[in-house]
């Protein structure tokens, strides 16, 4: 069983390795703590992009309570995942637990995009070894890179520009997914208001208030006009 | 607060934070899937919020003071988008954007 879930994982090994070392040289060369915090919080966090902006909210002093903000809607679409795996997990036991803590993009598009027979144990033991098995790569990859950013000593001017590179791949990958350019412009927007109005230590929090108001406002027009929001 | 213990909390913080995005939808969602404005926010916010962070932290990469206003960031950040739409290759397009800013950093061009 886990020669198959390593065939299976594979495309993830290869996704996670660079991504969390890019994750630690980040971490071990922006900030001064020891290298092995690196891996400590992919153990724990386990987010790609939250870890990767947890470093310069790190670098930043962020508060707590900003902290817990900008993580919680960074990983918001998470709170989708989870709504169509509902039945997926359902009677899953202690493994559950777990399915749930390392439901990341990667793991989510293998677990719902990969063939499955009836036998509902075997599936979500396979399931959990899957989830496990990535979760692995993610903290090898950032401990190589916590490891080597600390070493190899070179002139990291500028790497933190990776997390904005992170943040537009993203954004195209979402916008094309969805087919859509609303949320494109609904976000520049609001980032836009909060970056003239509010001073840049509450521009996070700001942008995420104004871009909550403007999909309340967007879904209550759509309501308004058809009777029911268009998800066509 | 001393330092290990700001980073120890704020590693508590951001794993709790995450976590919660993750189990929100088993402990309180089961009934309401199907609820119109959930669907909509599902649909609708992750790419704002991706859009979003883009924006803010491309500002905050840039030099605002300099003569190229902003071009230190604003072309590593278009090429980017350039290459990800060309080959749609997550690492390549994060590699060389990350590489063509530490460039320009590093040598002073546009600064």
């Amino acid at each position: 069983m886990n020669h198959h879930t390593f065939r299976l994982t594979l495309p993830i090994l290869f996704g996670y390795l660079p991504l969390g070392m890019a994750f630690g040289v980040l971490f071990a060369t922006q900030l001064d703590y020891a290298w092995w915090v690196a891996p400590l919080m992919g153990l724990v966090i386990y987010a790609g992009s939250g870890q990767i902006l947890a470093v310069s909210l790190l670098a930043a002093n962020a508060g707590l309570v900003e902290v817990a903000i900008a993580m919680f809607v960074l990983n918001a679409r998470h709170l989708f995942y989870g709504l169509s795996l509902l039945g997926q997990f359902r009677g899953a036991g202690w493994r559950k637990g777990y399915l749930i803590f390392g439901l990341t993009d990667e793991t989510y598009s293998l677990l719902t995009s990969r063939p499955r027979s009836s036998d509902r144990q075997h599936e979500q033991e396979l399931d959990f070894r899957i989830t496990a098995f990535n979760q692995l790569y993610w903290i090898i990859g950032c401990a190589a890179g916590g490891l080597l950013g600390e070493m190899v000593s070179f002139n990291s001017t500028g790497i933190e520009f990776a997390l904005v590179a992170l943040f537009i791949v993203l954004t195209i990958e979402q916008v094309k997914t969805l087919g859509d350019g609303f949320p494109l412009w609904a976000g520049t927007f609001s980032a836009g208001i909060a970056m003239l109005l509010v001073p840049s230590t509450h521009q996070l929090i700001a942008a995420i208030t104004i871009v909550t108001a403007v999909l309340l406002l967007h879904y209550r027009r759509l309501r308004l006009v058809t009777g029911e929001p268009n998800h066509g | 607060m001393g330092e290990q213990y700001y980073l120890a909390a704020f590693i508590a913080i951001s794993a709790l934070a995450t976590f919660a995005t993750r189990v929100v939808p088993f402990l309180f969602f089961e009934r309401h899937t199907e609820h119109p404005l959930v669907q909509h926010i599902g649909r609708y916010l992750p790419a704002a919020v991706m859009a979003l962070l883009a924006i803010i932290f491309l500002q905050r990469s840039a030099n605002w003071q300099s003569g190229f206003i902003g071009l230190d960031a604003l072309i590593p950040g278009l090429l980017v988008v350039i290459i990800h739409l060309w080959r749609r290759n997550a690492l390549l397009s994060i590699a060389v954007g990350t590489a063509v800013y530490m460039i320009v950093q590093q040598t002073g061009w546009l600064l």
